[in-house]
């Protein structure tokens, strides 16, 4: 265990961290809940381990277990966490206060929230030197101030005096990055530090994360769900499941051998590049996470692992076995059985499906503006008469789709996506253009005088379940309703079978029409808000990030789910995301939008290859791929999105642009080439020189036929 | 925020404008009500009529209503019709003494408060916490006058402590003011401290006051540093309507104990209809409602960032 890949120190050193036969429960009225059990982990100096699993495993529990930060009803349970030697269980209240932050140092998942809104940047920076070293308050600033610099903050001088809220999301991470690196930790607890940021921000986030650590010598405990990231990041990672590590080992071994069907089967969930909707889909993993007083005998993943075998998996508890690699002596995995099974023959994605044949043009977006004005109430604009500015949140947006097709509108935040959407559903009128559904224009309608078929032709599905359902109403009451608003049926009883089918579609049990909200897991959550969504047979739906709320595991399923009913019901799908692997897995065209432009269209193969739009090249590099074999050329963007309120005069992407030509960019709006039918490109750049770029990511040449 | 005060200022005038408008309307909007009580009630309706006119109370109200606000302003209230006196030597003395009164009772009350209020805040649940909260519930819903004769009972007849009046009648003493504002801190000092605890309690949930115990600060730095500013945004409006309070609302106390304050002038005047008192008082009430406001206004953009910098 003193050693346990043989990578970095010699064998003289001892580990930062060392933790053997770890339980960590929390006490209920229900009595102990067993949050982690027999966790073993140890970390050398320098070395960066990854903790994967989906939410309620327990990841984050190991996490504060070592801080000894649990709660008033958490604690130690058994086993041991020793850092640098010392058992945590044994310090005093004030020998532990000592370690947190400033031997062990913790980021957070979401920054905003992480930071005191009341204190400026200054004063929560300074205070850590100045109570763990007593240092000057000169000292102090001047500390603060080079930790800034160090972490690539283009002003820090400015910065020391905002307040958390007056900057932009990736700043407010490295401003919580600087405040753990200040006193020069031996350990960093990384708990989803990049999940709430944009994909370019994160790439520079993870970049800086990993140099800075290599400066400083400190080792990484980095909690994800994320299995690409954890490529991109760790040496080793330990998969965990329903609060035990199922699978660990060094990160090739682990990706390239996946020994435990749950590692398997989380890897079937990725939309990895080589997967296809139709060809290749993703294959989820039935069932759902047992809950920590529902865990089953034997195998916690048991009853969802299609290798199970009864009489002897759920025996006895399963223990860690090694798994002797030559690559990887320190590969072990908890199933009995990981020798035997053959991954290739088990996952089930031979299932292959007709492509769907797309259709006449249903939604048709020509020239739509969206412009808000933003009044302005200081003296000077007062004075100026110029009160009002106008945000251009969409500018010349025009696309169109088909029936039965799944068009994808790409971008980060703030690229006016959702305000895209808004005009769409009538929570918005477009200020100039058109939005032709079936011939008729909606772009000026608002939601309230639509008609009932116009409201059930259109509608969408949102991105955060737990909050678009009404916690105090059933789940059938929700469903029904909007049968009945959109005229479809009266009669309660038609109305309720029809709740029924719809359940049924959206594959939940016909007894969950009586559940609330708050008795459904997030995934079920989902599941009946795209019921709600297919409720009026839409030709159109919007699905506003549907997926990115939710556990990879349960987003597989999600995904296919609509894609089910998509080819059921011929639906036209806007598919307004992020994430361009699941992008890249599910549309057939792809809209790439950058500050309310559009930078680039055209089918997914055309926009996911060259020529690209450097916009889209860099999209493409920065977003995780978990696949040791894809090879990606790595493009970090700098600088933050400029304010809509004061957008660049040339092409919205030139502040930020690594292909930059000159003053041109900054001074003339790109023009629109067209490099095949439907394929156009939103450049100064010739096309020529962008066919020539070297595409992002590379995906070998393998068959996976001829492996098997 | 130079100019956020320029607006609240303004905002402020303009409602003391409609609010001494309403007063005086209520007041003064029938002539003949007013000299019925400035002359008595067997004075014949031709000396009423001879009154109206003589001290210009035929003149249209709103012509009225400038002039009252141009005397307001230039310090002239009238004269009191029961003291037969200029307001103005009653009227500053009375509200001095609440004042006095008003001042220590506020002072005492929000320490009181905000430390209880903290205290059973930052460790919600705990035995602490309902042993304050319990109390603060307990004390808030006993009526003035009934902990004024409970504590007189306690320190004046049974300990010989305290005297039992307030009536400063040998000058200005300290002594006298220990019941009042003991009763006054009492019945209010719930109301903040319960607020207190519950923003206190929701502050402590924050993941920024993990961050801070996880950055290893010293408990009471991460209380008095991290927790109680963003604590103090909630009730510190509640804290400024004390003052409201403490102002018009103490007059049972000031009763109770024979204190010759504010509220007792406001009671009597109301009751016995002497108009330019009554006046006097109710401009004085909502000067300190409306200041109060605003200052609460004000402070609340500067404990919250948040709003100041938009």
């Amino acid at each position: 265990m003193a050693d346990p890949n043989g990578k970095g120190n010699g064998s003289g050193e001892p580990p930062v961290l060392e933790i053997s036969g770890l339980r960590l429960s929390y006490y209920t009225r229900a009595g102990e809940v067993p949050a982690v059990m027999d966790f073993d982990l140890t970390i050398a100096k320098g070395e960066s381990v990854g903790l994967v699993g989906e939410s309620g495993c327990g990841k984050s529990t190991v996490a504060n277990g070592i801080m000894r930060y649990m709660g008033k009803n958490g604690g130690i349970v058994g086993g041991t966490i020793k850092f640098q030697g010392r058992d945590m269980a044994e310090l005093s209240e004030e020998e532990i206060r000592r370690v947190r932050g400033k031997d062990i140092a913790m980021i957070y998942q979401e920054p905003m929230a992480a930071l005191n809104p009341s204190l400026t940047i200054a004063a929560q920076l300074m205070e850590v030197p100045m109570i763990h070293e007593g240092v000057s308050e000169e000292e102090a600033f001047q500390r603060s101030f080079d930790m800034l610099a160090a972490v690539n903050i283009p002003d820090p001088k400015r910065l020391m005096d905002s307040y958390p809220h007056q900057v932009s999301g990736g700043q407010q991470q490295r401003v919580v990055i600087a405040m753990a690196l200040l006193s020069k930790p031996a350990l960093l607890l990384l708990d989803e530090p990049t999940t709430a940021l944009d994909v370019t921000v994160e790439a520079g986030i993870v970049e800086l994360i990993a140099e800075l650590s290599k400066e400083s010598g400190a080792s990484l405990l980095y909690i994800s769900h994320n299995l690409g990231l954890m490529l991109e990041v760790c040496d080793r990672i330990c998969v965990m499941y329903s609060g035990e590590v199922v699978e660990e080992g060094h990160i090739d071994s682990i990706f390239s051998w996946p020994k435990h069907p749950y590692t398997h089967g989380l890897f079937g969930c990725i939309p990895l590049p080589h997967a296809d909707k139709n060809a290749r889909p993703l294959a989820a993993i039935k069932g759902q996470l047992p809950l920590p007083h529902q865990r089953p005998k034997g195998c916690y993943f048991g009853p969802r692992c299609e290798s199970f075998q009864a009489g002897r998996c759920d025996a006895d508890h399963i223990p860690m076995e090694d798994v002797h690699t030559d690559d990887d002596p320190a590969h072990r995995v908890r199933c009995l059985r990981w020798n035997e099974i053959d991954h290739d023959a088990v996952v089930s994605n031979e299932t292959t499906r007709e492509p769907i044949e797309v259709g006449d043009t249903v939604l048709e977006v020509d020239n739509m503006r969206k412009y808000y004005d933003v009044k302005e109430s200081t003296l000077a604009t007062l004075i100026s008469r110029e009160a009002v500015r106008q945000v251009k949140a969409n500018e010349s947006i025009s696309f169109d789709a088909g029936e039965g097709e799944t068009v994808a509108i790409v971008g980060e935040s703030g690229c006016g996506k959702s305000t895209f959407a808004k005009v769409l559903m009538g929570l918005e009128t477009a200020t100039d253009g058109e939005v032709r559904l079936d011939g008729t224009d909606l772009g000026s309608i608002e939601v309230k005088k639509r008609t009932p078929e116009q409201l059930a032709s259109l509608q969408m599905v949102f991105q955060n379940p737990n909050d678009t359902l009404n916690p105090s109403h059933s789940v059938g009451y929700q469903i029904g309703r909007v049968i009945k608003r959109f005229g479809i049926e009266s009669d309660p009883a038609k109305i309720q079978d029809r709740v029924h089918k719809l359940l049924d579609t959206v594959k939940l049990p016909r007894a969950f029409a009586a559940r609330k909200p708050r008795q459904l897991s997030g995934g079920q959550k989902q599941r009946v808000g795209i019921a709600r969504a297919f409720a009026g047979n839409p030709k159109t739906v919007i699905a506003d990030e549907p997926i990115s709320a939710l556990d990879v595991s349960v987003a597989a399923a999600v995904t296919e789910l609509l894609m089910d009913i998509q080819r059921e019901h011929r639906t036209t799908l806007l598919f307004i995301s992020h994430d361009l692997s699941a992008v890249r897995y599910l549309s057939d065209r792809v809209v790439v939008m950058y500050l309310g432009q559009i930078m680039e269209r055209g089918t997914t193969e055309e926009v996911f290859a060259p020529p690209y739009h450097p916009y889209t090249e860099a999209l493409l590099s920065a977003v995780p791929i978990a696949d040791p074999e894809v090879e990606k050329r790595r493009i970090v963007l700098e600088g933050n999105l400029p304010s809509p309120l004061d957008p660049p005069k040339g092409c919205p992407f030139s502040t930020r642009c690594q292909r930059k030509v000159g003053s041109i960019c900054d001074d003339e709006p790109p023009p629109v080439r067209l490099d095949t039918e439907g394929h156009s490109i939103a450049c100064h750049i010739p096309l020529e020189e962008l066919r020539e770029v070297e595409p992002v990511i590379t995906i070998p040449d393998r068959d996976l036929e001829a492996t098997t | 925020m130079p100019q956020l005060i320029m607006r609240r200022i303004g905002m402020m005038i303009l409602i003391m404008l409609t609010v001494a408008l309403l007063l005086f309307l209520m007041n003064e909007g029938d002539p003949r009500l007013i000299a019925r009580s400035v002359l008595g009630p067997y004075a014949q309706d031709q000396q009423l009529d001879a009154w109206i006119v003589q001290h210009g109370y035929d003149r249209h109200i709103l012509v009225r209503y400038v002039e009252w606000i141009g005397r307001v302003m230039s310090g002239d209230l009238g004269d009191s019709i029961i003291y037969k006196r200029p307001v103005n030597e009653i009227f500053w003395d009375r509200l001095g003494n609440t004042g006095i009164l008003a001042g220590v009772t506020f002072v005492v009350m929000v320490i009181v408060a905000l430390t209880l209020g903290v205290l059973a805040g930052m460790k919600e649940g705990s035995t602490q916490d309902r042993v304050i909260s319990v109390f603060s519930i307990t004390t808030t819903s006993i009526p003035e006058y009934a902990s004024a004769v409970l504590l007189a009972w306690i320190f004046v007849f049974t300990l010989g402590w305290l005297p039992g009046t307030s009536s400063m009648t040998s000058g200005f003493n300290v002594v006298e003011l220990i019941l009042p504002v003991m009763v006054l801190t009492l019945y209010g000092f719930g109301y903040v401290a319960r607020m207190t605890r519950a923003s206190m309690a929701e502050v402590m949930t924050n993941p920024y006051i993990r961050t801070a115990m996880l950055k290893g600060l010293p408990y009471r730095h991460i209380i008095m540093k991290h927790a109680l500013r963003n604590a103090l945004i909630a009730p510190f409006t509640v804290i400024m309507l004390q003052i409201n309070w403490l102002l018009s609302g103490v007059v049972v106390t000031e009763f109770a104990f024979g204190y010759k304050g504010f509220g007792a002038l406001l009671l009597e005047a109301a009751l016995r209809r002497d108009i330019f008192v009554i006046e006097a008082c109710g401009t004085a009430a909502v000067f300190v409602a409306v200041f109060t406001q605003t200052i609460g206004d004000l402070g609340y953009t500067y404990l919250n960032p948040r709003i100041r910098f938009k």
